[in-house]
């Protein structure tokens, strides 16, 4: 009878992990879709490195190296991670839309994988982290920063810091989770990531610092993320600063990503 | 037969408010349920737990025989849903939303391209394919989140007061777009805050207040149900107004409406043989009738008549939809 008056076809019981990843890559097209017809993102995305680039270099020089170029060479390092740091609060920002927005029950109506969309909006900003980095690395070098290594190393140096974006953008989805507007997570995000980026050796040598934030910055992620890129793009030791990186970026990682994926289930 | 949507003592609570307190729906295949209640009543919750979106604390639900709870990625598979929320991408086109929804539910590129079009041009907006969904005025917006829901060709759609908002000119096209869909077989779960809306386009109603099913019925059993007529008295003189109102409160027995503006009397009758006493009693009052008719109740009337109100300014309804939202 049912079959009489209702001619469909009997739905599928499950999915299988196939069209889980198929569902998480159309959500990845999706993001880079957003980059790209988004102009103010885009705009943000290439002018601030270009902006940190202009006002470091020139505001702190001088009084830090003495000097634009022996600054830049020591700066730069640092500034790729802070533009990729700062990038991962687009996660946030787009998840807290996307819940805000209704997006997300649109998805969740749909037969697809519970995950997908979280997948697809990370994987998708891992584009933006690579526009950044590209940025910031082309613009140092035109003002004349110089690769003091090998491709080969500067290459290695740009996939650590995606791969610590990687991780640190489940903080950020964890906060865009959590808050309830766009404004919130902007302010949140910054007050987690302001003495991150700032009480480290990013910017300056922390041997100037008073005695208890030196402590602070020894134990900072960015001061050992930003010890191992200076290695792999001008020289220096690289071993045990990016291992503690790595370790720090799975450590985050294995923190965070459940803490959001928990928080997703929860807030949808 | 197994009806499209089943849901029985549906209990939603969030914190110390209670959505639902045990409401049951019933829609036939192929045919519109309306689902009626003020703001704040628990509609918007009821179709969130059978979208799979919500989990109820009590009761259960099937769509087609499949039950919302245990076998939500079936569910999944049969709805479409539309309204205050699922809605579309703001920030991609018109046809990239579409496509995107085409490629989820496993259509190939040219196919999901190729359903995208068809359903913009059935839709009217073949010119705003490309145009970001920001630029779209509300019908457009309405009718892009229309399409959306029909991408998967669902047998059960759920309309979540889907034209709210909207000028009388794209209401009564949205009301078209959705009496196709029925001819087609689609079964229509329709949530509206217009009476005529439900009179239109529904084969049963639920009215819901307070998260519990108040009345049910065919529309014109509803009508029927409340007394049925309507008597509406205008004196020539106003100043009789309550004259008026006083014989007619006496002979029915119901608290009549006055308007003051329109010198309008109107009382709900039971009865049709209490007119000719009425009238007498008017004459007798020296009340000189402007006016005097007798009308079936029209939904508006019976809906007032049921819930005691709508569209009363109601302070706790914020809250309420806010927690319908998200959850803790």
């Amino acid at each position: 009878m049912t079959t009489a008056t209702l001619p469909y076809a009997t739905p599928a019981a499950r999915l299988g992990p196939v069209t889980g990843l198929r569902n998480a890559f159309t959500l990845t097209w999706r993001s880079v879709l957003k980059i790209r017809t988004n102009m103010e993102d885009l705009i943000g995305l290439s002018l601030q490195p270009i902006m940190f680039l202009l006002l470091f270099t020139y505001v702190f020089s001088g009084a830090i190296s003495g000097g634009t170029h022996a600054y830049l060479q020591f700066e730069l390092p640092g500034l790729l991670v802070m533009t990729v740091v700062f990038a991962t609060l687009g996660t946030g920002l787009m998840l807290n839309q996307d819940i805000a927005g209704g997006v997300f029950d649109r998805f969740r109506s749909l037969p697809i994988a519970r995950w997908a969309p979280l997948a697809g909006a990370v994987l998708g900003d891992m584009v933006r982290y690579m526009i950044s980095v590209a940025i910031t690395l082309g613009f140092g070098m035109v003002l004349g920063f110089r690769i003091g290594t090998s491709p080969v190393s500067a290459v290695v140096g740009c996939l650590l810091l995606l791969t610590f974006a990687l991780a640190l953008c489940w903080v950020s989805a964890l906060i865009g989770m959590l808050v309830k507007t766009p404004q919130g997570v902007q302010m949140y995000g910054f007050l987690a990531m302001f003495p991150l980026v700032f009480g480290s050796n990013l910017l300056v040598p922390a041997q100037t610092m008073p005695g208890w934030l030196q402590a602070f910055v020894k134990v900072n992620p960015m001061t050992d993320l930003t010890s191992a890129e200076r290695g792999l793009l001008t020289g220096g030791p690289i071993g045990t600063p990016a291992l503690h990186s790595l370790l720090w970026a799975l450590g985050i990682f294995v923190v965070f990503a459940p803490l959001a994926v928990r928080a997703y289930r929860r807030r949808t | 037969m197994t009806n499209a949507i089943e849901a029985s003592g549906l209990v939603k609570r969030f914190g110390k408010t209670t959505a639902l307190a045990g409401a049951d729906l019933v829609a036939r295949p192929g045919t519109v349920l309306g689902v009626l209640g003020p703001n704040g009543a628990g509609k918007t919750t009821a179709v969130r737990i059978l979208a799979t979106l919500l989990r109820p604390d009590g009761g259960q639900a099937r769509v087609c025989g499949y039950d919302v709870g245990r076998q939500a990625h079936q569910v999944r598979q049969l709805i479409g849903l539309t309204g205050q929320y699922a809605s579309v991408d703001e920030g991609l086109s018109g046809i990239n939303n579409l496509i995107m929804i085409g490629r989820l539910l496993g259509e190939s590129r040219s196919q999901a391209r190729a359903r995208a079009s068809e359903l913009l041009e059935r839709f009217g907006l073949t010119d705003a394919a490309g145009r970001p969904v920001k630029t779209y005025s509300g019908g457009m917006r309405r009718r892009l989140d229309l399409a959306a829901s029909l991408v998967g060709r669902p047998r059960v759609l759920y309309l979540d007061e889907p034209t709210t908002g909207l000028d009388p000119r794209s209401r009564s096209e949205v009301w078209d777009m959705i009496r196709a869909l029925v001819a087609d077989g689609v079964t229509v779960l329709l949530t509206t805050q217009y009476l005529d809306e439900a009179d239109q386009l529904a084969h049963d109603i639920v009215v819901i207040d307070h998260g519990k099913v108040i009345a049910t019925g065919t529309p014109d059993e509803l009508k029927d149900k409340s007394g049925g007529q309507v008597l509406e008295v205008v004196p020539a003189d106003r100043d009789l107004l309550t004259v008026a109102a006083a014989v007619l409160a006496g002979r029915t027995g119901s608290v009549p409406a006055t308007d003051a503006d329109t010198g309008l009397v109107r009382v709900p009758v039971v009865d049709a043989a209490l007119l000719p006493a009425i009238i007498r009693e008017l004459d007798e009052a020296r009340v000189e009738l402007a006016e005097f008719t007798l009308r079936r109740a029209s939904l508006d009337e019976v809906f007032l008549a049921l819930t005691g109100g709508l569209g009363q300014p109601d302070p706790g309804n914020d809250e309420t939809r806010e927690l319908e939202r998200s959850p803790r």
